[in-house]
């Protein structure tokens, strides 16, 4: 799977998770660009992605993304 | 499973017209994702749950401060959750030699932490017993050495039973027993843990809040009182018309023994109070044969309150069922193997529970197990006594059919009734016809055991209690009268419930000679009531009309002096109040 399908998928979450039909991201984007990115629903966008991909991030791969764009490199280093 | 997602959508609908009930959460750990699972959870209960929560890990700063915002809030529920992990951590830090003493400890703070709740509020506590760690530091060697936490742990979950079994107003929710059904892996999620000091996965939370719901809907009377059984291949494996007695699977080889097993817990409901009933297509002497001859059957006809078997279609079976113990459709639980009879039920009778049995008998009772149907908030003996009391019932309506004058037929019931206040042994009966009371009930107050002791040591309070004998038995405690001195000259009824077991027996009427009995030698001159409509207690609309009563400013009002006391069959048994 390349990484603009992942960005596609997870794009999907993050509007079901946080409900906003608006959100586009970018590998850019980060929790202040989307203002409904808190520390709580962090949790919650976590939990779907490993359902969505089946994997477990580590506790240090949750607290290190700063940007969609690391989260898919997570993704992808752990489906190789 | 329900999501956590699916929760949250909830709360973007609308909640109105749903009773508000206002939750405190206190946690040592973040709460606030259990707070919204609540919430969206409540909706499906059809409850506008308000959840307050407390700052994290503040406890006993807000219990015992009775200025803290918690008081402010004005709960009606109090959630306490100190986490295994909490516990754990404080155990962590113990000195070897005090490691035994945790589970004493932790036990001291829970009641003085309740002690102190129940003298500024009335709010029902719900505390979220332990899901079980164990740090394996003594291996198995654990269970014989009461230093080990999981020694202590089991210790304190058990003192928390033996504690709420003593203490009115404190529930325990089982979080133990989630975490038994859904596993520790799904229960808790390390990572997420460690990142957001959360100690309930994203997974779980529906569970928690679920059973958490399940308890405050029965605080508000919502319970499940009526189990409607299927036959063929619910209660046995095959069809009875078909295979014939001698086949059908029942017993304790392959799967017969699943078919026993669900029959053995079906007797248990009926030991706890519910009302079990069977609803079949079938011929009915085919039906009841295995009932009475099947040496492996552990259900006999005598647990069985109303059987219904014919060849009619089972909404109307279930509604006849209905009129006979009437008995909300929302209070009965319909399991059938058959899910073209499910959907059939579950579509015309509205409110009516109706489990997606799974395909396999072999998983009825574990599936079973997770749905916690029979949610309660009180056990009494006469719960037991509840089937031998629907057959009564059957009883005295064929001795009606003889009598052509609904007089004569009362007179031949020979009924009694003993009229007392509440006290330590008929409050339980109380507190559970105040929970279970929806149609004959003027205002719907639901009493809690610690609600009776605030009746009795108040002044201006006058409880009363009535049970009802005749000559096929005893129906138990089936009224109850709260009265509230209103001012010198008007009591006022704070509530009257009534079980419809007795309806049109003249009961009520009995009940008002005695109350007014009261009133007057009190010295008060009024009798005041009140009717708050609910979807329920239509029935009660014109009862204040009825008894004499006249209309004032949204009450009924009776005046005393012009009272002539009712004519009633009822007569008082020996030492009866006010009679």
């Amino acid at each position: 799977m390349g990484r603009e399908d992942l960005l596609k998928q997870i794009n999907s979450i993050f509007i079901e998770v946080l409900d906003n039909p608006d959100i586009v991201l970018t590998e850019g984007t980060n929790a202040d660009d989307v203002e409904e990115w808190d520390s709580l629903n962090h949790i919650q966008l976590v939990v779907e992605v490993e359902k969505t991909f089946s994997l477990r991030f580590t506790a240090l791969e949750i607290q290190s993304w700063n940007t969609v764009g690391e989260m898919i490199d997570s993704i992808l280093a752990k489906k190789q | 499973m329900v999501s956590f997602n699916e929760l949250k959508k909830n709360l973007k609908k609308s909640y109105n017209g749903f009773p508000v009930v206002r939750v405190a959460v206190l946690g040592d750990t973040s709460t606030q994702l259990l707070a919204k699972a609540l919430r969206g959870a409540a909706f499906d209960y059809k409850l506008d749950l308000e959840v307050w929560e407390a700052d994290f890990d503040q406890i006993e700063n807000q219990v015992y401060d009775r200025e803290s915002e918690l008081y402010a809030y004005k709960p009606d529920v109090v959630i306490l959750f100190y986490s295994t992990h909490k516990l754990l951590v404080k155990y962590n830090k113990l000195l070897p030699q005090e490691q035994s003493q945790l589970a004493e400890k932790h036990n001291s703070t829970v009641t003085a932490v309740v002690e102190q709740l129940g003298r500024v509020t009335a709010a029902k506590i719900i505390y979220y017993n332990h899901n079980e760690i164990d740090d394996r530091v003594f291996g198995s060697f654990s269970s014989k050495t009461n230093a080990s936490f999981i020694f202590q742990l089991r210790k304190l979950n058990y003192q928390l039973m033996l504690f709420a079994s003593e203490r009115p107003g404190f529930f325990v929710c089982d979080l133990s027993t989630i975490q038994n059904l859904y596993g520790k892996a799904v229960f808790f999620q390390p990572q997420i843990y460690v990142n957001s000091e959360m100690v309930l996965s994203i997974d779980i939370l529906p569970q928690v809040a679920m059973m958490t719901l399940d308890m405050i809907s029965a605080f508000y009377g919502k319970i499940n009182k009526c189990l409607i059984l299927d036959l063929d291949n619910t209660v046995w494996g095959g069809v009875i018309g078909d295979d014939g007695i001698g086949n059908i699977q029942i017993g304790y080889l392959g799967i017969g023994k699943a078919f026993t097993e669900f029959q053995q817990w079906v007797k248990k409901l009926k030991y706890r109070g519910i009302i079990i009933c069977v609803c079949s297509k079938n011929t009915e002497a085919t039906a009841k044969e295995p009932f009475i001859h099947h040496p492996d059957m552990v259900l006999r006809l005598d647990d069985i309150s109303v059987f219904v078997a014919n060849w009619d279609n089972k909404v109307n079976n279930i509604r006849y069922i209905q009129q006979v113990l009437n008995i909300g459709f929302d209070s009965m639980v319909f399991l059938d193997d058959n899910p073209f009879e499910r959907t059939i039920v579950r579509e015309n009778i509205p409110g009516i529970t109706v489990p997606e049995l799974p395909e396999d008998p072999a998983l009825y009772l574990e599936f079973l197990y997770a749905q916690n149907l029979f949610e309660t908030i009180s056990f009494s003996r006469e719960d037991e006594e509840r089937t031998q009391q629907y057959k009564l019932n059957a009883e005295r309506s064929l001795l009606k059919q003889k009598f052509d004058r609904e007089d004569d037929y009362l007179k031949s019931l020979e009924m009694y009734s003993l009229a007392e206040p509440f006290n330590r042994f008929n409050s339980p009966r109380v507190v559970q016809l105040s929970q279970r009371s929806n149609q004959f009930n003027l205002r719907t107050i639901r009493y809690s055991e610690s609600d009776i002791d605030r009746i009795l040591s108040l002044n201006g309070y006058q409880s009363f209690s009535f049970t009802l004998d005749d000559k096929f038995g005893s129906n138990g405690l089936i009224c109850v009268v709260v009265l509230k001195g209103e001012n010198e000259t008007t009591v006022f009824i704070e509530s009257w419930f009534m079980s419809c077991r007795v309806l049109k027996r003249t009961m009520e009427k009995f009940v008002l000679n005695t109350i007014v009995k009261y009133a007057k030698e009190k010295g008060y001159q009024f009798l005041k009531g009140e009717y708050i409509a609910t979807p329920k207690n239509e029935l009660v609309k014109d009862h204040y009309q009825q008894l004499g009563f006249t209309e004032s400013k949204g009450k009924w009002l009776l005046d005393l002096k012009r009272f002539k006391a009712c004519t009633t069959f009822v007569k008082a048994a020996p030492g009866s109040f006010y009679s």
